[in-house]
């Protein structure tokens, strides 16, 4: 059972109704197809959450001050700031 | 022959030569685009700077003409994929979230080509995010085939390929998350090479999966592939997942495959594959026979395996990696995100979710570990994997729009590669009804070289390569 609407609110997203319907059927028909992946015996095999077999990569903890941006790098983009803040959307109503 | 029209080896020789100026070169390249722009739809965004730029690296050669040991590719114009960020240049991956987004930072590659001498164009449509492999997903209009403008480049860095075959530049870079590289190169008829995951650094590229995600080059022949690849390989302290490991790559010299033994999985000719574009790809088998190689039939895990594994891991790691887009300190709010990428990150979300995690993602996980140990095991007794990089030759514009599946099917021979980590290369081996085929010629981790090697000695033998199409 796929709760669009539940699913929106998760990912933080706007779904009309009718894109709604349309999502549910797509995504239906995207699992139904993974569903084929039931065919492969899986039991006693590790995951493969990444490909290089690194480890607990570690750096200086020193600032590398060629990455670091200025206030006004920052909020370069920002379409609201105050005094050097970036304003934010309301969150508790 | 066009200045535009010229390899990166070939330009080299002829600014060297002083037969003309980076100047030259880059307003050849300029007026390319110019030209065949408003029908290709290849460029977004053009660099303001590129003449200045280019102006500054006749200075270099004219002062010492050993400032080509400094800067290998000095004074030649190159387009880079949108998603990459370049400092100071609007960079959207094609979606309006980010229409007005000017990065504050560059990108490693980007850095990288410019330390090199190389001269930025501009930055190539993509589908939206990355998400696609037709680029017919862009937020901007498709991107059209330059061989035939009724079909799509491929994607998702089909900017960047089509912006090659129709000479708007040198060479191009792209990105592939599984075949995003690979697939634009066989649909317009270029070489794509696509280098190990973590060979080259994804630092300041805007992610998609972060798990597979490998910047490479787009060019006119394997040595340019070769030249752009030593360029940006190597460790990056800013991206923990590259390799520390030298870069030791040398120019592909080599005529023959004596010695070489190359499978080819029976499974990669798949039911879907049309009879011409088998038939091609069997000739190119017996080309690489030809020059000395030995190939044996082999059988690997079936394909369509990889594409219910591709589609799980990439939604769930999209939908982390997009979650960082509020429209706050950069972009508009969530609302500009397109039908496609709600598509992918909700579908990740669920696949996340609890109760689905181990029956979906972790899962998943678990039959790409059969996937690579069935590769380690090939690696055993071959130097190489071919086949197809795709069914078939470029689709119709408006293919995408019929199946929510149809990026997924394209990819479906260089998935399980992707989603592996390893090096592979596409590089045209004919034509169906006008349009190009790719030959993925696959490698071990860090095997860059010898897939070079190959794809070089076979572009010595045939001439797909060489041909270009009336725009």
């Amino acid at each position: 059972m796929i709760d669009i609407n539940h699913l929106a609110n998760l990912a933080n997203m706007k779904v009309s109704q009718e894109e709604g319907k349309k999502l549910e059927n797509g995504f239906k028909e995207s699992l139904k197809s993974v569903d084929l992946l039931n065919k492969i015996d899986t039991k006693g095999i590790s995951s493969s959450f990444q490909v290089t077999s690194l480890k607990n990569i570690y750096r200086q903890d020193k600032v590398d001050h060629s990455r670091c941006l200025t206030q006004k790098q920052a909020l370069s983009n920002a379409k609201k700031t105050y005094q050097g803040y970036f304003v934010v959307p309301y969150v508790f109503s | 022959m066009k200045l535009n029209q010229l390899t990166i080896a070939s330009a080299l020789t002829g600014l060297k030569n002083k037969s003309f100026s980076s100047l030259d070169l880059t307003k050849a390249c300029l007026n390319q685009i110019e030209k065949t722009n408003k029908n290709l739809n290849t460029f977004l965004t053009l660099n303001p700077s590129a003449l200045t730029e280019a102006k500054r690296a006749d200075n270099l050669i004219k002062t010492f003409l050993t400032n080509f040991e400094k800067y290998p590719l000095l004074g030649i114009p190159y387009a880079l994929k949108d998603n990459f960020l370049t400092k100071g240049l609007r960079t959207t991956a094609s979606a309006k979230v980010l229409d007005n987004y000017i990065p504050q930072y560059s990108s490693t590659v980007y850095k990288r080509l410019k330390n090199a001498g190389a001269i930025l164009l501009g930055k190539t449509n993509m589908d939206a995010w990355a998400h696609g492999s037709s680029t017919e997903n862009s937020d901007y209009g498709p991107t059209k085939n330059p061989w035939n403008q009724n079909h799509l480049p491929g994607g998702s860095s089909g900017g960047s390929a089509a912006a090659v075959i129709a000479d708007q530049c040198i060479f191009a870079i792209g990105s592939e998350t599984a075949g995003s590289i690979r697939q634009p190169a066989a649909w317009s008829g270029v070489t794509g090479f696509k280098p190990t995951y973590g060979r080259v650094s994804r630092y300041g590229v805007i992610a998609m999966a972060s798990s597979t995600d490998s910047p490479g080059p787009l060019t006119k022949n394997v040595i340019d592939a070769f030249l752009v690849t030593k360029v940006i390989a190597g460790h990056d302290p800013k991206d923990a997942t590259t390799s520390s490991l030298k870069v030791n790559l040398t120019s592909p010299k080599t005529k023959s495959l004596k010695g070489f033994k190359i499978a080819l999985p029976k499974e990669y000719l798949i039911k879907e594959m049309d009879s011409q574009t088998t038939n091609i790809i069997k000739k190119a088998v017996n080309d690489l026979k030809k020059l000395g190689a030995k190939v044996e039939t082999i059988s690997l895990l079936d394909p369509h395996f990889a594409i219910s594994v591709y589609t799980i891991i990439q939604r769930s790691e999209v939908s982390s990696n997009l979650g960082r887009y509020d429209g706050v300190r950069y972009g508009h709010p969530r609302t500009y995100f397109s039908h496609e990428a709600k598509n992918r990150v909700m579908l990740g979300t669920y696949t996340l979710s609890t109760g689905y995690y181990d029956q979906y993602y972790n899962h998943s996980q678990k039959v790409r570990t059969i996937m690579i140990n069935e590769f380690n095991k090939t690696f055993k007794d071959f130097d190489l994997i071919i086949g197809p990089v795709s069914p078939g030759p470029a689709l119709k514009v408006g293919s995408t729009q019929k199946n929510p599946s149809f990026g997924e099917m394209q990819d479906i021979l260089v998935e399980a590669s992707s989603l592996s980590g390893l090096t592979g290369l596409s590089v045209p081996c004919g034509f169906v009804n006008g349009l190009p085929i790719g030959l993925q010629i696959t490698g071990d981790q860090f095997a860059e070289q010898l897939v070079l090697n190959a794809g070089h000695a076979y572009q010595q033998a045939i001439d797909h390569h060489l041909k270009r199409p009336t725009i």
